[in-house]
């Protein structure tokens, strides 16, 4: 993607934005974008600026989460929900080849040619997906599935003016407003008398379409708010992480006693690794037809919370919940820093909304403080 | 291929509804290619002829509440190579495993006109008290597409794919949102094996429990939550007390909010 060319802002009337929808699906697009459907403000395919969640705000907390109306209309005036674009990206659920008995030959899954153009897309987003690249596209063994399916998306992120109680993004360096990796670039403004966006490119893709829809220039004035709306949604969030000393504690008591206290509160139900936009677990499943004459592998979304991730022959390695807690926390929040050289931790609260007893991974942090060396032993 | 002798496949009843084994005739699209994989020797739901045994498959529905099938389980046991139970009562003990938490004498003298016509034990018990289980299918009933894949996966001598796990998984694979953080409906998914498909919350409900206790179920933990929310002692008494009342874990959490 090439940035850091200062890409010129425009103003985008609010009636405008159905254009660049319309304009994608023309390109060849299949374009996913937020709804409100069932209490919640999820991700699905949209063709119109109807669809989106005008004027709803969802206020989360610790295990709860509700849609309440807003004093303004504005389209994104909410910050996450329970889905994130990992689920379009990296299926659930997915068929990787057959096998017929006759041949013994492995016919791979014809690949998803689909052509996504995701529209709403938040900053910790973006760096969830930039995490995902390095697990599935980046390194010595490329997903081509993955791969493909993200090379081929356009990403219209929206910059965040509205954080959730449970967001700290702040804190991770990871928003609330958006840097690079997407194509195009919004910003919200809404006011009595008026509903538009900022619009910027942030690649070459994002450019060619802009360029198609004489914007005018931005406004100082409305570039100054739109900074404003940003310095204001950082200082909204009041949960923080400290990535480096999260590590650093993480790391250093792995016997600590507060593990037990997390095993006697966690579910182990895998909530938080389903919502969470950069866990990218998975295990497979051979089925076959009743004669067994065809064969096939399937890949579907697996947990560190389930006893089966842990299981090599002979038992499971992690058979406590304590243990399996711990296995989540320490390699999302310290050794997936030596793994992938980022933290596995965007900031964006899912798990604290979405678990149903409320564990809250920026509180736990803070009971990890040294213990004495004799209880540590 | 050579022509191989078809596995003999039983299905046998006990103190049960029926569901679970209707959910093998319920595999309409797939029956025709069951009954050409397995001979259904024994299953008078489906067929008046009735081959006699031994058995290579036996699914086995319903739980043990009379002296008398306490017996015939012993009798069906030896006939069979493999024993498969299908569903709450086979797996947990069923809806009527509720009379193991009261006297089943006062049951039978309210329901009965001559109680003295009634032979029934204490209590309703799991098959896996009275004879060694190969395989438990849960469920209430029994998800038909799970069924087909348990007698598949014996049929080509692999492990059925059957996840221990939560509903949860289900709930979030298919996009579905959380009736519990969304809603406050109380959900027992989180401590429920997986195996429906997440079918409550899916329509927008909470789940009842129907597949019994998910592995490492931490029941203690989502009571207390439920507590701490409001919800009534004897109301989280009875969300542990559904289909699979008398599986341990639910058992221990409901008694924990027994009269107090």
């Amino acid at each position: 993607m090439n940035k850091k060319s200062k890409p010129s802002t425009h103003t985008l009337p609010a009636s405008q934005l159905q254009k660049i929808i319309d304009l994608l699906y023309d390109q060849g697009y299949t374009v996913i974008g937020p709804q409100r459907r069932d209490n919640a403000i999820i991700y699905d395919e949209i063709t119109s600026t109807d669809a989106l969640p005008a004027g709803w705000i969802d206020v989360q907390e610790g295990g709860t989460y509700q849609l309440q109306r807003r004093d303004d209309d504005a389209w994104f005036g909410y910050a996450v929900g329970p889905h994130s674009w990992k689920q379009f990206l990296f299926p659930a659920k997915k068929k990787l080849f057959t096998i017929e008995r006759e041949t013994f030959r492995a016919q791979a899954e014809p690949a998803d040619k689909t052509r996504y153009a995701f529209l709403g897309v938040r900053s910790c987003e973006l760096h969830a997906i930039a995490i995902q690249d390095k697990v599935f596209r980046d390194g010595p063994y490329a997903d081509p599935a993955y791969s493909r399916l993200r090379n081929n998306a356009f990403f219209i992120a929206v910059n965040c003016t509205e954080p959730a109680a449970t967001c700290f993004c702040s804190s991770m360096n990871t928003g609330p407003g958006a840097e690079s990796g997407y194509d195009l670039l919004l910003t919200e403004l809404i006011s009595s008398d008026q509903h538009e966006f900022l619009i910027s490119s942030g690649s070459a893709k994002g450019r060619a379409l802009l360029g198609t829809m004489e914007l005018p220039e931005a406004t100082p004035a409305a570039r100054e708010r739109s900074q404003e709306l940003l310095t204001r949604a950082a200082e909204k969030m009041h949960r923080r992480m400290d990535t480096e000393k999260a590590r650093k504690l993480l790391l250093a008591n792995p016997e600590h006693p507060h593990w037990q206290e997390l095993g006697t509160r966690c579910l182990n139900c895998a909530n938080c690794t389903m919502v969470c936009p950069t866990c990218f677990c998975s295990t497979v499943e051979d089925v076959t037809n009743l004669t067994g004459d065809t064969a096939e592998r399937w890949r579907r979304w697996d947990s560190c919370f389930t006893m089966g991730h842990s299981y090599i022959h002979g038992g499971h390695i992690r058979s406590s919940g304590a243990a399996r807690y711990r296995q989540w926390l320490t390699h999302k929040l310290a050794t997936w820093v030596d793994q992938f050289g980022v933290s596995g931790c965007v900031g964006c609260g899912r798990c604290i909304t979405w678990c149903p007893v409320a564990i809250d991974v920026t509180e736990e942090i803070t009971k990890f403080e040294p213990v004495t060396r004799d209880t540590a032993a | 291929m050579a022509e191989i002798k078809k596995p003999k496949l039983a299905v046998w009843k006990f103190a049960s509804c029926d569901g679970c084994q209707l959910s093998l005739l319920d595999c309409e699209d797939e029956l025709l290619a069951v009954a050409d994989s397995v001979q259904i020797a024994n299953f008078p739901e489906a067929s008046r002829e009735i081959i006699k045994g031994p058995y290579d498959i036996s699914l086995v529905e319903g739980s043990i509440t009379t002296p008398h099938d306490a017996e015939r389980i012993h009798r069906i046991r030896r006939q069979s190579k493999l024993l498969i139970t299908i569903g709450a009562c086979a797996t947990a003990g069923g809806i009527q495993a509720l009379r193991n938490f009261t006297s089943v004498d006062s049951y039978v003298t309210t329901v009965y006109a001559t109680p003295a016509y009634i032979s029934t034990l204490k209590k309703s018990t799991p098959i896996s008290e009275h004879v060694p289980v190969d395989f438990e299918l849960r469920g209430c009933p029994v998800n038909k597409y799970q069924l087909l894949e348990v007698i598949n996966a014996y049929l080509n001598g692999r492990k059925p794919n059957t996840p221990p796990h939560s509903v949860c998984m289900e709930c979030k694979s298919k996009g579905l949102v959380c009736v519990a953080v969304a809603q406050k409906t109380v959900c027992m998914g989180p401590l429920t094996h997986a195996g429906c498909g997440a079918l409550c919350p899916e329509y927008n409900r909470g789940c009842f429990g129907c597949y019994g206790p998910k592995e490492t179920p931490n029941t203690a933990s989502l009571a207390a939550w439920w507590r701490e929310h409001g919800e009534k002692n004897t109301d989280i008494m009875r969300s542990f007390r559904g289909f699979n009342a008398y599986a341990e874990p639910f058992r221990k959490e409901s008694e924990a909010h027994e009269n107090i």
